[in-house]
């Protein structure tokens, strides 16, 4: 025991520990456990840059990669009553619901918003798995409604983003109700023909699956989403035997003839502003990369690079 | 007669009663009526005590009582010339969903409902009343064939829920369950549903989402099972007393929730106790609850059903 031990060394561990990145600047990948880099994660709107896995998504990030320029209006939700059974588990239902609120900083698990993709006007909606496992409760199934009234008013296709754990029990039969509520506004858009596409993405179980999240003109899903009604555990439960490899994921689903697609997050953009357009009898979009000049020297690899040459004036 | 864990008190006064019964029959000079008669008003008053203030959990119990009269004793005995449409044109018949073209107080309709069996063959056969895609697809082709032909539809609803299985999974559980519950929101005629038992989550969906609900007095309708329940929100699947509670899944909550429109009495005891009385009040709640749509135009029909779903959950539970 000298001053070395007792001064020195706490005096240089405190400087190294305050010298130590913060914890949530890297996040690693739940697949293939690479330490990922948050900038490079939210670039690459936050799948594994090394095996491809696709990590969950808030619902503003994902308008925010969604929209051109990232700008949207969001349309308001209105309210729905709160804790209507006065629900009460191991913690009351509005104590589970602040911690959500500030969790997430989003009053709810849905968020509704209007504007434009690839210069296609549509409505979008998003659930949030972050917020209570983006449950299906009132508040979902208001958002759903109010985005289908905006769709009709605005004669705008609807792109719905999925991803939910089931209904929200702490509203008990309310909650199951929002199977038929958001079914309504599924046969809203039908009824004034304009294209409802839903993107399933990773999980999509329950009674949000047995209603508006299959009930799309086109289906997607994102690569590897769980997709089903009843869980794998509650089955393996039931039938007692081990389910095969990929049962209930996303290419399994497209291989049993449920999905359309199975589309990366990455190129999913792309694939939604083609869709659209051609559903509602639109122009190919014209993606801007307009080839250069006529210049023979141009390099064939080149002619995708972006175009911030001001040569497209010439 | 088979009586529930909360019934077993009962069951002894009630078994008491009738090994006296069964003495006196066989030793004509004993005369017991007396201590007969004394444990049968014993035994009724303890009825009348258990069944006045039924915990949700117990309602749960009664709601899957298996001596209930289920499904298939409803059409038997409350409808005429009962024809059984089978098979969904795709891949199997489900024999968890009846259904077919019956007459309802000489009307003609569409009659679907769930059927659990009442013994251990039929049980296995109806899959204890959880259908598969196919039975969903049988029913919406049925109101799709009722739709067009201008037939009343009326579901009887009994069910655990959708089953949980692999094949019912690779065949679309979740889309057969919401294209149903989306031709239910379609058709241009009236469809009034009982909740005769259990009225499980999404299996149940796919067929009360009707015009009209109306519930037995002791039946329930909830978003997951009460152990479901326990099982996630308590980390404890023992805990389906609590959870039966919290999620205000009995007909009289329902009521008061607007989810049900009307409750049908059930007997003193529960709907098992006299099945004979019990059936006929729930044909009485069908005829009334049908003969207000009756005539109604079909675009009248659809729209009530939407306004119904589109302004439910204004009501929450009174603190």
């Amino acid at each position: 025991m000298n001053w070395i031990s007792n001064y020195v060394r706490p005096t240089i561990n405190s400087l190294f520990s305050r010298r130590e990145v913060p914890e949530n600047l890297w996040t690693k990948c739940g697949e293939c456990g690479t330490m990922l880099f948050h900038r490079e994660m939210a670039e690459n709107l936050n799948v594994c840059g090394s095996c491809g896995h696709h990590m969950a998504i808030t619902a503003r990030a994902r308008f925010k990669a969604l929209f051109d320029g990232g700008v949207f209006v969001e349309i308001k939700v209105p309210d729905a009553l709160a804790d209507p059974l006065h629900f009460r588990d191991q913690k009351k239902y509005p104590d589970r619901l602040k911690a959500a609120q500030k969790a997430s900083g989003e009053k709810e698990a849905m968020l509704v918003a209007e504007g434009e993709i690839g210069r296609t006007p549509i409505i979008a909606a998003a659930q949030d798995f972050s917020f209570m496992a983006g449950s299906m409760g009132m508040h979902v199934g208001n958002a759903i409604i109010a985005a289908a009234e905006r769709a009709v008013k605005r004669k705008l296709p609807l792109v719905l983003f999925s991803a939910a754990g089931g209904a929200r029990m702490q509203e008990g039969i309310l909650s199951l109700m929002q199977m038929p509520r958001t079914t309504i506004a599924v046969q809203m858009l039908k009824e004034a023909g304009l294209p409802y596409i839903v993107v399933l993405t990773h999980p999509t179980t329950g009674g949000v699956t047995a209603s508006y999240a299959m009930l799309g003109d086109v289906q997607i899903a994102e690569p590897n989403a769980l997709i089903c009604f009843a869980g794998p555990r509650v089955i393996e439960q039931t039938i007692r035997e081990k389910l095969p490899e990929g049962f209930q994921r996303a290419e399994y689903l497209l291989d049993h003839g449920m999905l359309d697609r199975v589309t990366p997050r990455g190129k999913m953009r792309d694939e939604l502003i083609t869709i659209v357009r051609m559903l509602t009898g639109q122009s190919p979009v014209i993606t801007g990369d307009l080839p250069g000049p006529a210049a023979p020297v141009a390099p064939e690899p080149e002619a995708s690079a972006p175009a911030a040459t001001p040569t497209g004036k010439a | 007669m088979n009586y529930l864990e909360f019934e077993r008190p009962l069951a002894e006064i009630e078994g008491k009663a009738e090994e006296l019964r069964a003495l006196a029959r066989s030793n004509s000079e004993m005369d017991i009526t007396k201590e007969v008669e004394a444990l049968d008003r014993k035994a009724e008053a303890l009825l009348k005590d258990l069944y006045k203030t039924l915990t949700p959990w117990r309602k749960c119990q009664v709601a899957r009582h298996p001596d209930r009269p289920h499904c298939k004793d409803y059409i038997e005995a409350l409808f005429t010339e009962f024809t059984p449409l089978a098979g969904d044109r795709n891949f199997a018949d489900d024999h968890a969903v009846m259904g077919g073209l019956a007459r309802f107080n000489d009307r003609p309709v569409m009659v679907i409902g769930h059927e659990k069996g009442h013994d251990t063959k039929t049980r296995i056969e109806r899959n204890f009343g959880m259908a598969r895609p196919e039975g969903y697809r049988k029913a919406i082709r049925l109101m799709d064939m009722a739709h067009r032909f201008g037939l009343p539809v009326i579901t009887l609803i009994d069910t655990p829920g959708a089953y949980p299985g692999k094949g019912a999974e690779e065949r679309g559980q979740a889309e057969a369950i919401a294209r149903s519950t989306m031709k239910c929101l379609e058709i241009g005629v009236p469809l009034v549903s009982v909740i005769i038992g259990e009225g499980g989550s999404g299996g149940a969906v796919a067929f009360a989402t009707g015009n009209r609900l109306a519930m037995l007095e002791h039946s329930v309708y909830s978003v997951i099972s009460p152990e479901g329940c326990a099982s996630i929100l308590w980390k404890d699947s023992d805990k389906m007393r609590e959870a039966a509670e919290a999620l205000r899944l009995t007909a009289q909550d329902l009521l008061r929730l607007g989810v049900a429109d009307q409750v049908i009495e059930e007997p003193l005891g529960g709907a098992q106790r006299d099945r004979k009385a019990t059936i006929a009040a729930v044909g009485r709640a069908i005829e009334s609850m049908l003969s207000g749509l009756v005539g109604k135009k079909p675009d009248a029909l659809v729209r009530d059903r939407r306004q119904k779903f589109l302004t439910m959950g204004a009501k929450g539970i009174a603190a």
